[in-house]
């Protein structure tokens, strides 16, 4: 008894010595003076299904995996690459890639990370016995024999990524891909611990069996309501990493979760409620933040044999474009800085140059009066109505926005006939083309224009319209081996605009609030990535 | 007696069975699948992803299975959509936490409920009664979806009393708002009941025999009234326990307090069909035990009634 209290006391003396030193602390680069408290907490909308690398699918779990796994390459603040686990890539064709890896990189048993990890992860994701719904990014990434690997062809160790030795990971891709270091930023690519996943099955990610390799480990989890997560002490940086704990709060109604962050429950939270944004932006501007977003808002037009006659008409489908008044529906209706898109590809994508396109430039007046003239041109107008069947998946956002879009289009003579259908159902029926007129959104895979103007291929899986344009598809094959293809990109995006294979609406952004004493949130990273282990609170 | 229970449990399978395949046949009906995504599954992976959860066979085989399987293993089976946990874990963890604070918020509804009905009945006509269906009735319009943020709103935001949300393993700061959210608007049906049911016992032949015999007031209400005054209030109370369980998505989605409710919607969205079964299962079997309990119950309060 004696002896356990003097233990108490002794800790408690400790803990308040370690706190003294805290609250002198400042931070190493910019000297800020450190709070004591350095825990992160944080909301999510929704409870994360999966934390396997190679399972996971959304944005929530994707968050996690970036704190507790890390992959060949991690991205700086303005999501430019930095050194992950690899040191150093290579290519001299952009088809060879080799990746030298650190020699200090430790999974949190200890077990050294080595290039046969990455084999083994990689190979696990495109196996269909993994049963991954994200095998399409390997073949993304055009690793050679992806597709085959993935169609069950070939077995999983025919995937071409090999490990020359424990510290030399070496990927061959079936074409020169100038980006493909990018993609391994993408938690598919993140290693995983072999004998871990044989040892426990399905169940390896739960908290007493996981291992992985990040700058956070997996402590504990109670599912839809909190995860948290410890510094895991064999991570190579972890002398850097300012942050002591990680909590994600899974709170799914928005609005009562704005209450908790407004009584001091936690520190960020996105997927405000809707509208919130200008009220939140009026009353607290130091906490409220707007941030481009890489994602496109846009309109499909079914254009496959079973679409409306009259959408089949370019001149119709200019006529619906030119109708909508995109500044309506940022400026009235979203009101949180999102940009009005003319064009697919997102501003902010890296190296993208926005493409000049001619209707952009007009003044919605003679939008209007040219889309007018196109109805008729094309033989539609009110004398000549048509009715169009517009779905889209249940949400206030887009019920509004499909309202007023509705109501530009009826001087054209087109009646719209709103469909909401909750989502899953919404794929099934937007998938089967069972549509006129369908909402869509696209976020990038990664940052690189490519990822938006794939989608209009005609043999993308996601081209729901089912645009089909051979210039588009030859471009896109012959952008991936040029050196600059920009003005490629900005070609396509004018044929894609002359044709209005889909009527793009606005560019994304990303709205959150976030405690003002947390800083260096990566405020330039439009795809949203975060590595807590970069953050700190600042004392107040 | 016994040979009563015994003779309700074996209805009660199958009424299980009936319950399962119906969902069943629901379910499959349903458009969606619980692997469509935006992104579209590489067909390859698609067949390996349904021959992994058994949607490869003939929906027979399937039904059959999965009977098989909670027969002999009480496997319910893998989850659809949280692929690092099976039904039997996700309910094993959530399920505790409803029962928590479904137990508090039941014994809270019916002593609060309860005391506050038969005080009004007693005090007929004075302020006592007043206030009691006064504040019945505003607890029975109060919804708990609109009750839940106002208790944040008030015990988290202005007064920062209590936390908004979470449970914490079922610290009591955790469980105090959720049980007033779910409670409220049963306290409120409950105190109407027994108040009805006191009034018409208190006007009876016998109760009027008692206290012409000249017994004092407390000792008529409680030897003689109560008891048959509570007997509506139980036959309440197995579809209000029944309430509780299936309410709770509210509180899930508003506490975030873990709980299975929040299943109940999610799980159908999402087409998660091994959630959504087991928790239907789970459900049907709580409606029958809890009716039965109640059948119980009345046999043994009230004399007139033999099975």
């Amino acid at each position: 008894m004696i002896r356990h209290s003097l233990f108490a006391t002794s800790a408690l003396f400790s803990m308040a010595l370690c706190g003294a030193a805290w609250a002198q602390a400042t931070h190493p680069e910019t000297g800020e003076p450190l709070a004591e408290d350095q825990t992160f907490q944080y909301r999510l909308q929704d409870q994360f299904p999966s934390l396997d690398p190679q399972l996971i699918e959304e944005t929530a779990g994707g968050h996690v995996a970036r704190q507790i796994f890390e992959g060949l390459l991690t991205q700086n603040a303005d999501g430019t690459l930095r050194p992950g686990v690899a040191e150093e890539w290579t290519s001299e064709d952009n088809q060879t890639w080799v990746f030298t890896l650190r020699d200090d990189a430790r999974w949190s048993n200890g077990d050294p990370v080595t290039a046969h990890d990455f084999v083994y992860a990689w190979q696990r994701a495109a196996d269909p016995a993994t049963a991954s719904e994200y095998a399409w990014y390997v073949e993304l990434s055009q690793i050679r024999n992806a597709a085959a690997v993935i169609a069950g062809e070939v077995g999983p160790e025919e995937l071409d990524v090999r490990a020359i030795d424990d510290r030399t990971l070496e990927v061959t891709l079936g074409q020169p891909l100038p980006y493909f270091p990018q993609m391994t930023v993408h938690y598919t690519f993140m290693p995983t611990h072999q004998p871990t996943v044989e040892a426990h099955g399905a169940n390896w990610t739960n908290p007493e069996n996981i291992v992985s390799n990040g700058a956070y480990v997996l402590d504990q989890i109670a599912v839809n309501e909190f995860f948290h997560l410890v510094p895991n002490p064999e991570y190579w940086g972890a002398d850097d990493a300012i942050i002591t704990e990680i909590t994600g709060y899974v709170i799914n109604d928005a609005n009562q979760a704005l209450n908790r962050f407004h009584a001091g429950e936690f520190d960020m939270m996105d997927d405000l409620p809707a509208g919130s944004y200008p009220r939140l932006e009026e009353e607290m501007p130091d906490t409220a933040h707007s941030v481009p977003r890489l994602c496109s808002y846009y309109y499909a037009v079914n254009q496959s044999e079973n679409g409306h006659e009259a959408l089949q008409d370019p001149r119709v489908r200019q006529a619906l474009s030119y109708a909508i008044n995109r500044n309506v529906i940022t400026d009235q209706i979203l009101q949180a800085g999102q940009a009005p898109a003319y064009s697919f590809t997102h501003w902010a994508t890296a190296g993208f140059e926005l493409p000049e396109i001619e209707y952009a430039t007009w003044t919605q007046e003679e939008r209007m009066a040219r889309a007018l003239e196109l109805m008729e041109e094309a033989g539609y107008g009110p004398d000549n109505p048509i009715e169009i069947n517009l779905i889209y998946n249940t949400s206030e956002n887009h019920r509004q926005i499909a309202t007023v879009i509705s109501q530009m289009w009826r001087p054209l003579g087109v009646t719209t006939v709103l469909n909401n259908y909750e989502w899953q159902s919404y794929l099934d029926i937007r998938g089967n083309q069972n549509f006129d007129v369908a909402r869509g959104a696209w976020c990038g895979d990664y940052n690189e224009a490519s990822t938006f103007l794939d989608l209009m291929t005609s043999s993308n899986a996601n081209n729901d319209g089912k645009y089909f344009s051979e210039d588009v598809d030859r471009l896109m094959t012959e952008s991936v081996s040029e050196a600059d293809p920009q003005p490629t990109y900005t070609q396509v995006e004018q044929i894609l605009a002359e044709d209005m294979a889909i009527l793009p609406i606005y560019h994304y952004t990303q709205n959150f609030v976030l405690d003002p004493t947390i800083r260096n949130w990566p405020m330039q990273n439009v795809e949203n990535n975060w590595y807590v282990r970069d953050i700190y609170r600042a004392a107040e | 007696m016994i040979a009563f229970i015994i003779r309700r449990l074996l209805v009660a399978v199958p009424v299980l069975l009936i319950l399962i395949v119906g969902t069943f046949i629901l379910m499959y009906t349903a458009p969606g699948s619980p692997f469509a995504t935006e992104r579209g599954i590489p067909p390859a992976v698609l067949a390996n992803l349904e021959a992994q959860y058994g949607l490869d066979q003939p929906f027979h085989v399937q039904i059959w299975r999965y009977i098989v399987g909670i027969v002999t293993e009480f496997d319910f089976g893998p989850s659809f959509i949280y692929r690092d946990q099976d039904v039997n874990d996700l309910i094993g963890q959530g399920f505790p936490v409803t029962l928590t604070y479904g137990f508090w918020s039941f014994l809270a509804a019916v002593l609060v409920g309860g005391t506050l009905g038969i005080l009004a009945a007693v005090r007929h006509n004075t302020w006592l009664d007043y206030l009691a269906v006064g504040m019945s009735i505003g607890a029975q319009v109060l919804p708990n979806f609109v009750l839940a943020p106002i208790l944040v709103l008030v015990f988290t935001l202005w007064l920062g009393w209590l936390p908004g949300g979470g449970w914490q393993g079922g610290q009591w700061q955790f469980v105090i708002l959720p049980v007033i959210a779910l409670s409220t608007s049963f306290m409120a049906s409950i105190a109407r009941i027994s108040r009805a049911s006191m009034l018409e016992v208190l006007t009876s032949n016998f109760i009027r025999t008692a206290r012409a015999k000249g017994l004092p007031m407390r000792r008529v209400i409680f030897r003689h009234a109560l008891k048959p005054a509570l007997l509506p209030v139980i036959s309440y109370l197995g579809p209000a326990f029944v309430g509780m369980i299936t309410g709770s998505v509210v509180i899930d989605i508003y506490f975030s307090t873990g709980g299975i409710g929040q299943f109940f919607v999610a799980s159908a969205l999402n087409r998660d069909y091994g959630v959504m079964m087991g928790i239907t299962v789970l459900l049907g079997a709580l409606t029958i035990f809890f009716n039965l309990l109640v059948d119980i119950l009345y046999a043994w309060i009230d004399p007139k009634i033999r099975y």
